[in-house]
Order: structure tokens, then C-alpha cells, then sequence
């Protein structure tokens, strides 16, 4: 999986923490450290060939970032790729970014464990085709 | 992962002789209620893990003189605070951190709040300007407005000041990496008001080595940034005596997940580099040293944030006079502004966050602060909205009248668990600072990834005894209800458009020729070590874009880029 941050924040905590807790859940996670334009995402998710991408973004930004990296996941032919965003998002804006295709919103105060569940689940449910 | 040391937890021993009278009590009356019921937990610890006993009395001073290590207010080594009369002389600056959208946006916002009794005010930009990127680039897509004011020129600080005296209203800026182009242009506002530069006053963050460690907005690498950072300690001891050139900041090291103690230490010994930094240009310690200012976070651990604010007093008098020989008494005094925990804002059941942001407020108010921000109960959702922000300020107002804590300096002086705790977090700080100073100062530790790791794994630590129910948040992981979404700040997308129109209006209407000058002159000053501040003014005058400017500095210092560090 990768955890990527795109836009010109540097908060970088949460990423770092949630990074480091799927790495102790037994996963493969790649860190892409800060400032990451969609393009750059794009191509990295590509030729590590992940499953998952976990977006952090605390500035405001995701109605443009994320929009914009699905497109690109889907011009590189990746529509199986599951992509989440933790940080601060308000509530109005959820429904948008999963029109968009995000699969999940993880906003603060989430267990790290509910974040490992919901991958767990996911890819399990995605590989019995259901 | 490899097995993880517990950073948080690293007591300091301390030498207890019970006395015959202790004794009897642990065995005839505590074993007996320990028999009946057993405590809630085999071990208390703060929020940073640092361990808290079942009891302080005077067995836990031993080394403890009042007279030494407390002394009086306003006098060394400033334990109980720098002034004398404290907040019976005059209260703290409420200093609320507004910016959003557009320069009049902004602007609006502050006139508001200058109109609800606040005194101070402190200057969020966005992120673009806080990299040094005009509006237009294509970097700053989606990010125009969105946690603070833009500002790509003196055209859009000239608006966001308008109406707004600089003579008489001191501000603070949060702004780094491109610190000293921000300052020529407030400066160039307030040269326009007719607002002499010898009377204004007010605080540029200007820290650049917490960006390094903790905030990670930085652009140049380390080198250079500490030469802009020294141009403009070195500026304001010769033409703006009462402005604080820096801001030497733990907020955002706590915020990264840091213990209290390591936000102390590494703070310190930030200002420790700086002052450095100063010598060896050979300004004199006395000249500059009154005028460096701190900025420390305000917690939910109420007893170790003020044990935290307290010992940052005796900590800095020590320095100052140890290491620099400083002779003034108003560089021993270390002044500080708090803002509450952003960190510790929950999204869930917002109203709780007042709660919280009272409790931390009011420790900051007990630790001596000289100017406080309270966090808005949205903030875990957006940035804040109007009646939000008016509630944050108007906690203060009622801390600053109605509490009746402000009647009396260091009101908890003299409490053994706060003598004791104040010592133990001293003491832990002292050994983090000697430990930096055995890498050869912060740039070194920090070109290590020293101070990085530790709060990462200080961070990663709080989560997991988050995760493991060992830490209790109300409503996160504990007393969890259903609820409503609550009203947030929409920030207009068309900021980003109208402020994109502003900088093609300007660039068609300035003089490209003296822009050009002005940002020669400013990469032959940065090339040949000169100060960069009198041609900064020169080119902000000429209307050059910070963007523009920060390209012409990243020209001649190039850019930083950090190892990721997980």
C-alpha cells in the first residue's frame, strides 16, 4: 500500500503514524514523503503495482487533489486501486469525494485498527470478487 | 518495526526520604485504603507519559530552595514569571490567528475581532505564500486562500492592513522560510501609513529550524536560511527595536506528536542556535537578545503544561547567562506566547473542545504567558467560523475577569507537585540538551534526524495507548454518542481566480525594469553574504511577487529536501 501527501502541507503526523501502524498490521507500506502532486502519485501507485492508496491532506485542498488522481488512476488503467483520505475534511464535502471514487473518508480520531480493518475487509471481499 | 522504546516515559529519579510521620501514614492509613479499594491504575502518568505519584510532600524538595529556585516575580531566575506585578499590572494580549480567502477577507475578519475587544493581531497565511508561490503557480492549485490569507505582493498586504493602524496595533505573522520578504512588505505598509518603524511593534515566527524538525515548510536548506533568519534579528536591532524578529516555537514540535519535554528542549535549544548564530556575526547578546520571543503549545495536562512554562523561565535565564554572558536582565527573561492544542480538538462532540480549550487556556494563563490564541471548537472540521472564533476569545475574557486567577503572580507557586514536576521536567530537558549539544548544535541533530525521530516515536507511542483504550479521549474512544454534523467555514473557490486576476493587473502595471534591479541587487546581497533585508525592501517596493523573490533566493541557495523518516 501506499501513503502519499499530496499538496504543499507538511503536517505530516498523521501520515507517519498511520504508516507505521499498517506496517506493525503485517502490511507492505511504501511512504512517499511530502508534497506529492496526483501525477507523481499516480506514477508511484503504477510501478509499485499497490492495492491501496491512503491520501493525507489536512489544507483544504482535496476537492481539487483528489478529483484530479482518480482521473489519472483511470487513465493508467487502475480502477481496482482503493484510495482512502484521512485528515480534516468536513462533513459536506464526504459525499462528493466518494461520487469521485474515494473509497473512504477517515477523520480524526480514528482507531488505526478501523483503518487496518476496513483495508483487511476490502481487499478480502475484492479478491472473492464480491 | 523493531521494538519500540517508550520515549514518553523517562523519569527522573528523585532522592525521597520519607519521614517518620510519611511512614505511618503509608503503613497504618494508605494500606489500609489500598486494602479496601485498589487505585484505578497501577500507573498515572501525564499526557506525555511522563509518571505522577500518589503524593508530593516536602520529602520530594529536597534539593528544593525556595529563595534559588523560585524566587520572586520578575526576578531571577523568573520561575514565578517576568514581571513583578504579573497580571495584576497587565493582562496578556488575546491574539487570535485569523487569515482566510483574499486580503479583504482577511481583513474584514480582523477589524471584527479588533471590534470585540481583541488586542493583538496574528496573521495566518496560505499555504502557497508560506512556501514562497504567487497565487498563480501551478503548485498552489487548490490550495489559494484555503488555511490562511494569500499574499503574493505588497498590493495584497497594502489591503489587508487597510483601515488597520500600524502605529497602534501590534501583529504577529506566522510565516517562515519566506520570513524576511513578508516583513519588507509589512514594513513597506507601515513606512506608507507614516508609521514610524521605531515605534511599531509585533512578532514575526521567522523560526525556521522547527520547520526542519516538526511543521516542514521549509525551502532553502538549513545553511542559508539561518543567514535570512540572522538578516533579520540583525535589521531589527538597528531600525525596529520593538518588533520580535522570531518566534522560537514549540507549538508545532508538540503538534508533530513531541513529549512535553521534548517540545522544551528542543525549543530552547533552537534559541540557543539563534543566539548563536548572532554572536558569531558579532552582534552583541545584549543588543538582540531582549527581543526573542518563544512560543509554546498549551495542553490538556494541565500541571505539566505549566511545570513546562515554568521551567522554560529558569532554563533560558541559565543559558543566557552561562553560555552567552548576557548581562541585561531582559535578555535572561524569556517571554512567551501559548496557543492551545490544536492536536487535541476532536472532531467528535465539537462543543467539548471549548471545554478542553478552557482548561489549557487557563494553564497557560498560570504558567505566566504574555500573549494567548484559544483554538475554536470547529477546528477539527474547518477552519473557524465567526460566532466559533468569537467563543475562543471570549474564554480568554472570561479567564482574564471573572476566574479571579489573575490576582496574584504564580498562584500554584510553592506546590510540592508543582515544585517537583517543574524540576523533573527541567531536569529532562537539560539532559535532551546536552545530548544536542554532543551532535554539535540543532542543525547537525537535525541533518541526523535526531530531534525528527524522537517525536515520531513519541507520536507513535500516544496513538497506540489511544488505540489500547490506556488514554481516554471523551467521545473519541470513550463515552461515544451519535450526532449531527455542525455548520464550518466554506472557503470560496473563486479566491483563487480573483486573486490569479489581481497579480496579472499588477504585473501589467508595474515597472519590470525596476523589478528586474531589485531582484538582482537581492541575489548579489544573498550571494555575497550581505543583508538581504535593504534590497527586499527595495524589491517588494517595486511590486515583485514573493513568489518571484523566493525564486531568485532559491536561485542562489537552492532547495531542501528532507529523507522521509517513518
Amino acid at each position: 500500500m501506499l501513503i502519499a501527501k499530496p499538496g504543499l502541507d507538511g503536517h505530516d503526523r498523521g501520515a507517519k503514524v498511520i504508516a507505521r501502524a499498517l506496517r506493525d498490521a503485517g502490511m507492505e507500506v511504501i511512504y512517499t514523503g511530502l508534497r506529492q502532486t496526483p501525477e507523481m502519485i499516480a506514477s508511484a501507485a503504477l510501478q509499485e503495482d499497490v492495492d491501496v492508496i491512503g491520501l493525507s491532506i489536512l489544507s483544504g485542498a482535496h476537492n481539487t487533489l483528489c478529483p484530479r488522481l482518480m482521473e489519472l488512476l483511470r487513465a493508467k488503467g487502475m480502477n481496482d486501486v482503493t484510495v482512502l483520505i484521512g485528515g480534516i475534511i468536513p462533513e459536506a464535502d464526504i459525499p462528493g469525494l466518494k461520487q469521485a471514487g474515494i473509497a473512504e473518508v477517515f477523520l480524526p480520531g480514528t482507531s488505526t485498527q478501523a483503518i487496518v480493518d476496513f483495508i483487511r475487509q476490502r481487499l478480502t471481499s475484492e479478491r472473492q470478487g464480491v | 518495526m523493531s521494538e519500540l522504546k517508550d520515549p514518553r516515559v523517562r523519569s527522573s529519579e528523585c532522592r525521597r526520604q520519607a519521614s517518620a510521620a510519611e511512614r505511618e501514614w503509608d503503613e497504618k492509613i494508605l494500606r489500609l485504603a489500598l486494602a479496601r479499594s485498589p487505585e484505578r491504575s497501577a500507573e498515572f502518568t501525564t499526557v506525555s507519559g511522563h509518571p505522577i505519584r500518589r503524593l508530593y510532600t516536602r520529602a520530594d524538595l529536597t534539593d528544593w530552595e525556595a529563595e534559588r529556585d523560585l524566587g520572586r516575580p520578575g526576578s531571577p531566575p523568573y520561575t514565578r514569571g517576568i514581571h513583578p506585578t504579573m497580571y495584576r499590572g497587565r493582562l496578556w494580549t488575546m491574539r487570535q490567528f485569523a487569515g482566510y480567502g483574499t486580503a479583504e477577507d482577511t481583513n474584514r475578519r480582523f477589524r471584527y475581532l479588533l471590534s470585540q475587544g481583541q488586542t493583538g493581531l496574528s496573521v495566518a497565511f496560505d499555504l502557497p505564500t508560506l512556501m514562497g508561490y504567487d497565487s498563480d503557480h501551478a503548485l498552489s492549485e487548490g490550495e489559494v486562500g484555503k488555511c490562511g490569507v494569500a499574499i503574493s505582493s505588497l498590493a495584497d498586504m497594502e489591503t489587508l492592513f487597510e483601515g488597520i493602524p500600524l502605529r497602534d496595533v501590534s501583529t504577529s505573522m506566522t510565516i517562515n522560510s519566506p520570513a524576511a520578504p513578508i516583513w519588507a512588505m509589512y514594513l513597506a505598509v507601515a513606512e506608507k501609513q507614516g508609521a514610524r518603524w521605531e515605534k511599531i511593534s509585533g512578532t514575526l515566527q521567522n523560526d525556521i529550524l522547527k520547520e526542519y524538525i516538526a511543521q516542514k515548510e521549509y525551502i532553502f536548506p538549513p545553511a542559508p536560511s539561518m543567514q535570512l533568519v540572522t538578516d533579520t534579528i540583525e535589521f531589527s536591532t538597528e531600525h525596529v527595536p520593538k518588533f520580535n524578529p522570531v518566534s522560537i516555537s514549540g507549538y508545532h514540535i508538540r503538534e508533530a506528536g513531541s513529549t512535553a519535554i521534548q517540545e522544551l528542549a528542543f525549543t530552547l535549544r533552537d534559541g540557543i542556535e539563534y543566539a548563536d548564530s548572532c554572536v558569531r556575526r558579532g552582534i552583541g547578546i545584549d543588543l538582540f537578545a531582549p527581543r526573542l520571543s518563544f512560543f509554546f503549545n498549551a495542553h490538556n495536562d494541565f500541571f505539566e503544561e505549566i511545570a513546562k512554562y515554568r521551567a522554560a523561565r529558569r532554563l533560558w535565564y541559565q543559558a543566557m547567562r552561562e553560555r552567552f554572558g548576557a548581562k541585561n536582565p531582559r535578555s535572561w527573561a524569556l517571554r512567551f506566547h501559548a496557543q492551545t492544542a490544536g492536536c487535541s480538538l476532536t472532531a467528535q462532540q465539537p462543543y467539548n473542545n471549548v471545554i478542553r480549550t478552557a482548561i489549557q487556556a487557563l494553564a497557560a494563563v498560570m504558567g505566566g504567558a504574555q500573549s494567548l490564541h484559544t483554538n475554536s471548537l470547529d477546528e477539527a472540521w474547518a477552519l473557524p467560523t465567526e460566532g466559533a472564533a468569537t467563543i475562543a476569545l471570549r474564554t480568554q475574557q472570561i479567564l482574564a475577569y471573572e476566574s479571579g486567577v489573575t490576582a496574584t503572580a504564580d498562584p500554584l507557586g510553592g506546590s510540592y507537585f508543582l515544585e517537583s514536576l517543574t524540576n523533573e521536567v527541567e531536569k529532562g530537558a537539560r539532559d535532551y540538551i546536552a545530548r544536542i549539544d554532543a551532535l554539535g548544535g540543532m542543525v547537525p541533530a537535525i541533518e541526523r534526524g535526531f530531534p525528527q525521530r524522537e517525536i515520531s516515536d513519541a507520536a507513535y507511542c500516544y496513538q497506540r495507548a489511544l488505540d489500547r483504550n490506556e488514554k481516554i479521549v471523551v467521545g473519541v474512544n470513550d463515552y461515544v454518542t451519535p450526532e449531527e454534523p455542525i455548520e464550518t467555514l466554506e472557503i470560496d473557490e473563486a479566491v483563487a481566480s480573483r486573486q490569479q486576476a489581481r497579480l496579472r493587473q499588477l504585473r501589467a502595471e508595474r515597472s519590470s525594469d525596476e523589478v528586474r534591479r531589485g531582484l538582482d541587487a537581492l541575489r548579489r546581497a544573498a550571494s555575497s553574504q550581505r543583508n538581504t533585508m535593504p534590497p527586499l525592501l527595495e524589491a517588494v517596493k517595486a511590486y515583485a511577487t514573493l513568489g518571484e523573490i523566493c525564486d531568485a533566493l532559491r536561485d542562489v541557495f537552492g532547495t531542501y529536501q528532507e529523507p522521509a523518516i517513518t
